[in-house]
């Protein structure tokens, strides 16, 4: 934790920065230099870095943060119905909102821990989701989900189907048809869009660097390291991890919120246990308790997604047209399981080979590579000396 | 003299099995005080009462004249009383360094407090602090080192290094010798003497009788889950109950 030094941390944050905001550019020759992928890799990877900050630092693993992620959109939306369009408002309440919910949540299910622990998120999740497609449908609109709609003409009858939005209204916007999301002004999709959540994202990456290297966070590592001796220690470590909790809580919540800033439509599909299970992916290919780890996690799931998922049998035919037909047919049949829809074949063997091979996710894996070329430099230097 | 630490008929079973039976024990400020007795006698039992790890069947013990049972072990560490485990309980994956900076955040910022944005900084008076006690141990060079790498022997150093740092008014030491060569138990008997002077009161359990002269002010003799003797190291020595429940083969 010392071996950072402060200005260490501050240039890791300027090339982060620096590296986020040139992704259009850089990340257009690997085919993600468009507004839609690199959205999602800026939304996941918040959500991802949220994660981490209570599973990489206390060991606590949460299979049901999804749940703070649909809430944060469904927060979002609501105060784009009856608020205003202004993404800030939305983000702050989604935030809030998330944060609240995960308290809650987080206040029963760490009375337990280990493998209780992760059953009881991943319970309240299923919960959530379930309660978001009946006893909930008048705050989500069930199975259609919950959109921005036309102004209300007279009195509202209906708060799902007409929209209020009372700041914009006594601000005096004029609107023509249904709004979208804007950041004063400037509209929310596209490249608007995605320099927002980027700007987010940096945001998240300052704080979680901030809480890494606080007494809090050397805190959190004391729980996942030995909660025996902490308590021994006179530190009363339920509190530690319901902050914590509740911190990533709120990044999941953010996450969720921009997802509805980008795309105003919010479903309880957010929610499912798919998702949760899909952040721990992502926070453990990259490299648990790292910094930068579930971040490149998060894009690394997202683009992989985005390619195969894209790839249909057409394709695959074209790409194995030089076989003789009836091996290419076979090829075809057997690479088709892993492409389009059963994309999640792929995912499973991509993550299969990382934890068995590198443990400690993508992050080990560049350490590898630098210790063995820092190893060929030195042989080198010891060649020609 | 006052008894800071009061033991009042304690009793605990596991089961059927009476590990604790009719215990009374005061301890007074400032002094030594060695707890001996044949394994099992029910000596580590005895401890995990006193800090919230088990709750005894009957009996009452008091701190400073404030009750102890039912506090939790955070609390009692707050109010002073920090021990060393029989088995070393460090953070193994943490530096030694980071190993001493937790024990003091908890001193300084009790059970509970976020403070999660500014940096634990390399220099700093806590940080120094640790520097020091670790000079003291011994481990200084190993400072940057994680904790898991160590030795046994070093392992329990550092973690009587951690309670150190606290400053406690009562320290309970189970075994703090066990499988330390000859040169670390003199160091460890020396750093325990000269802390002794700090005038911190100590409750140690040790099987080492050379450990145990060295050190001890008073010394109570356990054997199946009660005390059987209290006395100055000297008339232990000579006691025949004593000779007979435990000393038998040992030579003293
Ligand atoms: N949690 C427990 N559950 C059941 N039995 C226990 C428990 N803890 C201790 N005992 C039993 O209580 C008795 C006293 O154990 P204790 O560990 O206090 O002995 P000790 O005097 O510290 O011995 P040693 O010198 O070997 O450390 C032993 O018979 C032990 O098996
Ligand atoms: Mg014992």
């Amino acid at each position: 934790m010392f071996g950072k030094t402060a200005r260490q941390d501050w240039i890791f944050l300027a090339i982060f920065a620096a590296f986020v905001l040139s992704m259009p550019v850089t990340l257009a020759p690997i085919g993600a230099g468009y507004p839609d992928l690199l959205q999602k890799f800026a939304i996941y990877g918040l959500f991802a870095i949220g994660f981490n900050i209570l599973f990489g630092l206390t060991g606590y693993l949460s299979f049901g943060h999804a749940a703070f992620l649909g809430v944060g959109s469904y927060a979002a939306v609501w105060v784009f119905k009856l608020l205003t369009v202004n993404a800030v408002p939305a983000v702050i309440f989604a935030v809030l909102v998330a944060g609240l919910f995960a308290a809650a949540i987080g206040y029963v299910s760490l009375r337990r821990a280990g493998i209780y622990f992760s059953i009881l998120t991943l319970a309240f999740a299923q919960m959530s989701y379930n309660l978001a497609y009946s006893v909930l449908t008048p705050l989500t609109n069930g199975e259609t989900g919950l959109q921005v709609q036309l102004l209300a003409q007279g009195p509202v009858t209906d708060y799902i189907n007409q929209d209020v939005r009372i700041l914009d209204q006594w601000l005096g916007v004029k609107e023509v048809g249904v709004p979208s999301p804007s950041l004063f002004g400037i509209e929310m999709s596209g490249w608007p869009g995605f320099y927002f959540a980027a700007v987010m994202l940096i945001a998240g990456m300052f704080i979680a660097q901030r809480i890494f290297r606080s007494s809090f966070g050397m805190m959190l590592r004391a729980i996942k390291s030995n909660q025996t001796r902490l308590n021994y220690t006179g530190v009363n470590p339920r509190p530690y991890l319901l902050a914590a909790f509740v911190i990533s809580g709120m990044y999941a919540g953010l996450a969720g919120a921009l997802l509805a800033v980008i795309d105003p439509l919010a479903g309880a599909e957010r929610m499912q246990w798919t998702a949760s299970g899909e952040v721990v992916l992502m926070t453990i290919l990259g490299g648990v308790g790292t910094l930068l780890g579930p971040f490149l996690g998060a894009a690394l799931i997202k683009y992989a997604e985005n390619i195969f998922s894209a790839i249909n049998e057409k394709i695959l035919h074209a790409t194995f047209a030089w076989l003789p037909d009836g091996l290419q047919n076979a090829v075809v049949e057997i690479a088709g399981l892993f492409v389009g829809k059963g994309w999640h074949l792929t995912l499973g063997l991509l993550f299969m080979l990382i934890v068995i091979f590198l443990p400690g996710g993508l992050m080990e894996g560049f350490e590898r590579l630098m210790r063995l070329f820092r190893r060929r430099g030195g042989a080198h230097a010891e060649r020609e000396g | 003299m006052a008894a800071v630490l009061r033991i009042e008929d304690v009793h605990k079973s596991f089961g059927g099995l009476r590990a604790l039976w009719e215990v009374n024990l005061d301890v007074e400020e400032g002094r030594v005080h060695a707890i001996i007795g044949p394994n099992g006698a029910g000596k580590s039992t005895l401890l995990n009462c006193l800090i919230g790890r088990l709750t005894p069947d009957r009996g009452t013990v008091t701190f400073e004249g404030r009750p102890l049972i039912g506090r939790k072990p955070h609390e009692i560490n707050q109010m002073g009383i920090a021990r060393v485990f029989q088995t070393p309980e460090i953070f193994e994956e943490l530096t030694l360094l980071e190993n001493l900076m937790i024990p003091a955040m908890a001193k300084r910022d009790g059970a509970f407090r976020l403070n999660a944005w500014r940096r634990v900084t390399r220099r700093g008076e806590l940080m120094e602090e640790a520097e020091h006690i670790l000079e003291e141990v011994g481990l200084a060079e190993q400072r940057h080192r994680v904790s898991a790498a160590l030795s046994r022997g070093d392992k329990r150093r550092l973690e009587l290094a951690m309670c150190l740092i606290q400053h406690p008014k009562l320290l309970l030491l189970d075994e703090p010798t066990a499988g330390m060569s000859r040169a670390d138990t003199n160091n460890t008997i020396d750093l325990l003497k000269r802390i002794g002077e700090k005038g911190i009161t100590k409750v140690i359990i040790e099987h080492d009788m050379h450990v145990v002269f060295s050190l001890a002010d008073t010394i109570s003799v356990l054997a199946r889950g009660t005390f059987i003797a209290h006395g100055k190291p000297d008339e232990i020595r000579n006691d025949p109950k004593v000779q007979e429940a435990y000393l038998g083969g040992v030579e003293a």
